[in-house]
């Protein structure tokens, strides 16, 4: 069920502000890909590109393809939220909806498209991602606390748990664990190994040490110098990335001499 | 330069965290001195109330910052004399809200009565008679007002908010809601029989035509209140939905919506309040009557402003029960305004998100 994602030459704009420059990379299915980078790379602006998040910025737009399942998701004919639909996304802070309890919020995707379920099935869902993100021992007994109740690092697995309700086919991650605890982000760890049977998976992180933990491959951002646009400087596999890169400035960076 | 570092370093050398302070009950004591104090100069020269007040003030205001600045420091009699001006202030605007709320229930509650409550003012001469048709009326009017302006103001807001951005259209609609907002009431007043009159004929006098022009006066009410709602929902909750695949639409209505509805309420059932007490507008349209009319598309209706105004100007003979009736109405009407800026506050409560921490 899971795609590979085929980006060739994206240039990413905020209104005449060109962010992110020619990024062209393949992101293979059923793996994880680590995007690292200094703060203000555009990591994150590239991540929102992938599901046609970025455009939601007044001003925003993209120019170049991104292509999925044989369609370039900035084609004409397609539409934003059935791309959103398929490629799904957690937050580098936890967003839970606050006027919704944790029941709601696991189920908010179908709910709030207005999908008949049976409670049953619904059930099943909740608990069937609130398992996978690790959650479920946590809040079984409380489900219909608000969301707003958890703790942060709850909130996000809640966050996580949201996104894998709706079986997206592609899950992008914005440092989804830079505000948790050493172990809510090795249960996140765990959760992305488990998750990548089934999904593609993209995450960005500023922990080296997660990115050579979960990731098969690595793109590496960085700006070209102050004022200029980010962009790609090398995509490799994790392995070769974290021992012998090609880029100097690659490796300037893993091994902690800039940025 | 120099000195002033040693100055420095040698304070450095201890580490001054208190100093004397005056006791607790030392601002109680002031005040009990300044009031005898100001009340023997008021007697001796045949002052009023209003002066002994007054003076009193003035010599506490002194007294309490020259005894602090004696005993503590500068900076203490400094915030003692600040926290006397505000609480000075803080009377000063009591003062009017006092002495209305007092006139009013002092005039008001000896009018009223069960028949004050379920009689219309029909056949009524003198003595007796009540408000019933004018409550009626009132909450009519104003029921037709905010059925008008509650769906305008919020589809406006959502618009200004959600889709408008910057766009000259937006801007447009902002422009004329903040006109909207300074339009005098007797004016839109005027617009409404103006507006019916052309339908309808000159002399046109009805309930709905009132609504029509208090919803005038409160669709930019509604539109700002709500539009400020709006604008404080996170815009991380609507990404939320955006990235779970939910269209803009739904996004607004499940998630926006009920996120700002506290506020939504409370922003509308302030603007009824608001608009509940205006007289203008509905001495031109709504007209006056003495006989209860459930219908607000036809005849002329009471309403309690209108009523208060008539009763007062136009008292019969002998007045004195005209006037009576007068403050009665406006007691009652203080009375609605005030339950239902309770009734906002709770529903308020009720609807807020719920963090349950
Ligand atoms: N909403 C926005 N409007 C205008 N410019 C933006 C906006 N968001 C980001 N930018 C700019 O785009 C560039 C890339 O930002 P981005 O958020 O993608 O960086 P990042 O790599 O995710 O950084 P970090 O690691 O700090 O999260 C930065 O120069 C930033 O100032
Ligand atoms: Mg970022």
């Amino acid at each position: 069920m899971a795609k590979s994602i085929d980006v060739s030459d994206l240039n990413i704009y905020y209104g005449d502000f060109l962010a992110v420059e020619g990024v062209t990379l393949t992101i293979p299915a059923k793996s994880v890909t680590a995007l690292i980078g200094p703060s203000g790379c555009g990591k994150s602006t590239f991540l929102r590109s992938l599901n046609r998040m970025h455009e939601v910025i007044p001003g925003a737009r993209v120019e170049g393809k991104v292509v999925i399942d044989g369609q370039d998701i900035y084609g004409s004919d397609i539409d934003p939220v059935q791309v959103r639909r398929q490629i799904g996304m957690v937050f580098q802070r936890p967003n839970p909806f606050p006027t919704m309890s944790i029941y709601d919020n696991v189920i908010a995707g179908q709910r709030l498209n207005a999908k008949k379920m049976k409670k049953s099935d619904a059930d099943d869902v909740v608990e069937r991602s609130l398992r996978s993100a690790n959650l479920w021992e946590e809040v079984k007994q409380r489900l219909n606390r608000p969301g707003a109740s958890l703790s942060g690092g709850q909130q996000q697995r809640l966050c996580i748990a949201r996104a894998i309700a709706v079986e997206p086919q592609v899950l992008l991650m914005d440092e989804p664990a830079s505000a948790l605890d050493p172990i809510s982000t090795s249960a996140i760890e765990d959760l992305i190994h488990e998750l990548k049977a089934d999904y593609t998976i993209v995450i960005v992180t500023h922990n080296m040490q997660q990115a050579a933990r979960v990731s098969e491959d690595t793109g590496f951002f960085n700006l070209a110098g102050a004022g200029l646009p980010g962009r790609l400087v090398e995509f490799n596999s994790t392995k070769k990335i974290f021992s012998t890169p090609d880029e100097p400035s690659t490796e300037a960076y893993i091994s902690g001499r800039f940025g | 330069m120099s000195t002033q570092t040693t100055q420095a370093r040698s304070d450095r050398s201890h580490l001054p965290l208190s100093h004397p302070r005056l006791p607790t009950w030392a601002p109680r004591l002031v005040a009990a001195l300044a009031i005898a104090a100001a009340g023997l100069v008021s007697l001796t020269l045949g002052w009023g109330v209003v002066a002994w007040v007054l003076l009193a003030v003035v010599v506490f205001a002194i007294a309490l910052p020259a005894w602090s600045l004696k005993v503590e420091n500068g900076r203490a009699a400094k915030d003692r004399f600040v926290t006397t001006l505000v609480w000075i202030a803080f009377g000063t605007a009591l003062v009017p809200l006092g002495s209305l709320m007092w006139k009013v229930v002092s005039e008001g509650v000896p009018v009223l009565s069960a028949e004050f409550f379920t009689y219309s003012m029909r056949n009524v001469i003198g003595e007796g008679g009540g408000i019933y048709h004018a409550i009626i009326g009132t909450l009519l009017v104003t029921a037709g007002a905010a059925a008008i302006s509650v769906p305008v103001g919020i589809l406006s807001a959502i618009y200004l908010v959600e889709y408008g951005g910057k766009s000259r259209m937006a801007r447009t609609v902002t422009f004329l809601v903040d006109v909207m907002t300074g339009i005098p009431s007797i004016v839109a007043g005027l617009f409404a029989y103006a507006l019916f009159a052309l339908m309808f004929g000159p002399g046109i006098r009805f309930g709905f035509g009132g609504s029509v022009a208090l919803s005038v006066l409160m669709i930019p009410i509604v539109v700002r209140s709500v539009e400020e709602m709006l604008k404080l929902v996170p815009h991380e909750l609507r990404e939320a939905s955006y990235a779970l695949g939910v269209p803009k639409w739904r996004t607004i209505v499940k998630v926006v919506l009920p996120t700002a509805m506290s506020g939504i309420v409370t922003g509308v059932m302030l603007a009824v309040a608001r608009v509940m007490g205006e007289t203008a507008p509905l001495l031109i349209i709504a007209g006056s009557t003495d006989s209860v009319n459930w219908s607000l598309f036809g005849e002329r209706m009471m309403t309690l402003p209108v009523f208060v105004y008539y009763s007062y100007m136009q008292p019969g003979v002998p007045p004195a029960f005209g006037q009576a009736r007068a403050w009665g109405a406006a007691l009652v009407l203080i009375a609605i305004v005030m339950a239902l800026n309770l009734l906002a506050r709770w529903i308020g409560r009720r609807f807020a998100p719920k963090t349950g921490r």
